[in-house]
């Protein structure tokens, strides 16, 4: 009787050991799919508002940097695309504002990211007047640890403010650095990657401008 | 009492009362069941930041706990966890892209740990300790108190720390109410030197360790009481759920 009923045991729930893993299998997919499906959804409608919400950022950042009575003429339609990966980290195109005055030019803006923060891209804004002074910079966007790295933001410091006037010239090299590293920038407690990332990338960009020169304003 | 929807619809009241009483405070799932701690700890050092992450962790608990309960018959056990924080994931990435979408920059300010609810360990708890044995009713509103719970001790230890560490309370709300909110910091004291390590992570662990105490004491303090009106003794597990 016990025997019996031991290789029955083991023979039915083979049985129904794979009828239970192809049922299983089918439930995980069929969920996953559905969900896959709501956030594909989802992303493609949000994908707009995420973007207006951006642009509304960025105007105010804008003029945050650059105070909207040094120029006169329309920033987010007078732009030009360019690619640079080496300098702007980035290869999709990257957007210059160009600020006027009088049809004069007077800064450019534009976005560079940082990719070697510590934990992602930051993506960085930077005004630059038309001599190479910096008239300032802000992080728009960032996932650096809270606490620590996010000092960078203006709401936590005014670290950031440190590049204002600052210009790239061939005896200050050393400057573009955190004194950890023998430079002029203070790194912070317990995050000196992300400084140091950002360092370099707005000194990257200004590589770019004074590269360029005046042909960013044709 | 002759009426036997009447009835039906007390037995109700009952149950949602004792869901929320659970959810508040007898297992509070913070509190009590400890859950949740990383965000807890690492976003709770000024009010602001509380009462964001809480109501978006209660915003996922909410969608998870209603969604967990409608399929609770149609998912076999072998894979029931997985399914659950599939649909546990997708809800987060939903709420993280409608956040960013509609309230960008407080979206900005919680970075990271709006991803990470996902880890949330009371939410995948709820889902598996009651969503999936309960109906879609009780599930929500075990989900809203569970998260109501949540909430307020990410606010009130929030508020702790920023009254400690930095002498203000409510400051920074701007970023999630708007300028108006800008009037709302209280200076608690001029000239006050903060204790900084309210606002590092050994303040989060100081001043979660001093709650969970006071839940303590007070819930002690409750079973005396018992005691002596009773006369007979009175036990509290306080880490036991009376369920």
């Amino acid at each position: 009787m016990t025997e019996e009923k031991d290789i029955q045991k083991t023979i039915q729930p083979k049985q129904e050991l794979w009828q239970k893993m192809l049922r299983a299998a089918r439930l995980l997919s069929i969920y996953t799919v559905i969900g896959v499906g709501i956030l594909l959804l989802v992303k493609q409608l949000t994908n707009e508002p995420i973007q207006t919400a951006e642009k509304q950022v960025l105007l105010d950042t804008i003029n945050q940097l650059l105070p909207s009575k040094q120029y006169d003429n329309n920033l987010l339609k007078d732009t030009i695309e360019v690619t640079a990966p080496k300098y702007l980290h980035t290869r999709d195109p990257v957007t210059v504002y160009r600020a006027r005055n009088n049809g004069e030019p007077v800064a450019l803006i534009l976005t560079t990211h940082a990719p070697d923060g510590y934990s992602g891209d930051i993506k960085i804004m930077l005004a630059v007047y038309e001599d190479g002074r910096i008239a300032g910079v802000r992080v728009l966007k960032h996932k650096e640890t809270p606490g620590l790295g996010d000092k960078i933001e203006l709401k936590k410091s005014n670290w950031i403010l440190g590049f204002d006037g600052l210009k790239l010239r061939d005896d200050n090299n050393a400057l573009w650095s955190v004194r950890k590293d023998g430079g002029g920038f203070d790194q912070f407690t317990g995050a000196t990657i992300t400084p140091r990332a950002v360092i370099k990338a707005v000194k990257n960009a200004l590589m770019f401008i004074q590269d360029k020169g005046a042909k960013l304003y044709e | 009492m002759s009426n036997s929807s009447n009835n039906v619809l007390t037995d109700k009241w009952a149950d949602y009362q004792k869901i929320a009483r659970n959810g508040l405070w007898n297992n509070n799932q913070a509190l009590v069941a400890l859950l949740g701690l990383c965000p807890l700890l690492a976003v709770t050092n000024n009010t602001v930041n509380g009462i964001g992450l809480g109501l978006a962790t209660m915003a996922v608990l909410i969608v998870s706990n209603g969604l967990v309960s409608l399929i609770r018959d149609h998912v076999s056990d072998e894979v029931r966890i997985p399914v659950f924080i599939a649909i546990i994931a997708s809800a987060v990435t939903v709420i993280d892209l409608l956040m960013e979408a509609y309230l960008h920059t407080l979206h900005g300010i919680l970075g990271i740990f709006i991803p990470l609810i996902v880890t949330n360990c009371a939410i995948l708890g709820r889902a598996e300790a009651y969503a999936s044995k309960n109906t879609v009713d009780k599930s929500l509103v075990d989900a809203f108190f569970m998260g109501l719970g949540f909430a307020l001790v990410l606010i009130v230890l929030g508020s702790l720390r920023e009254i400690i560490g930095n002498g203000t309370l409510f400051d920074q709300m701007d970023l999630m109410f708007g300028e108006s909110a800008k009037a709302l910091t209280i200076h608690l004291w001029d000239d006050y030197h903060p204790v900084l390590l309210a606002i590092l992570p050994p303040g989060a662990f100081i001043g979660l360790g001093l709650l969970v105490a006071l839940k303590n004491a007070i819930e002690q303090r409750k079973a005396a009481k018992a005691q002596n009106v009773l006369g007979v003794h009175v036990s509290v597990n306080p880490l036991r759920a009376p369920e």
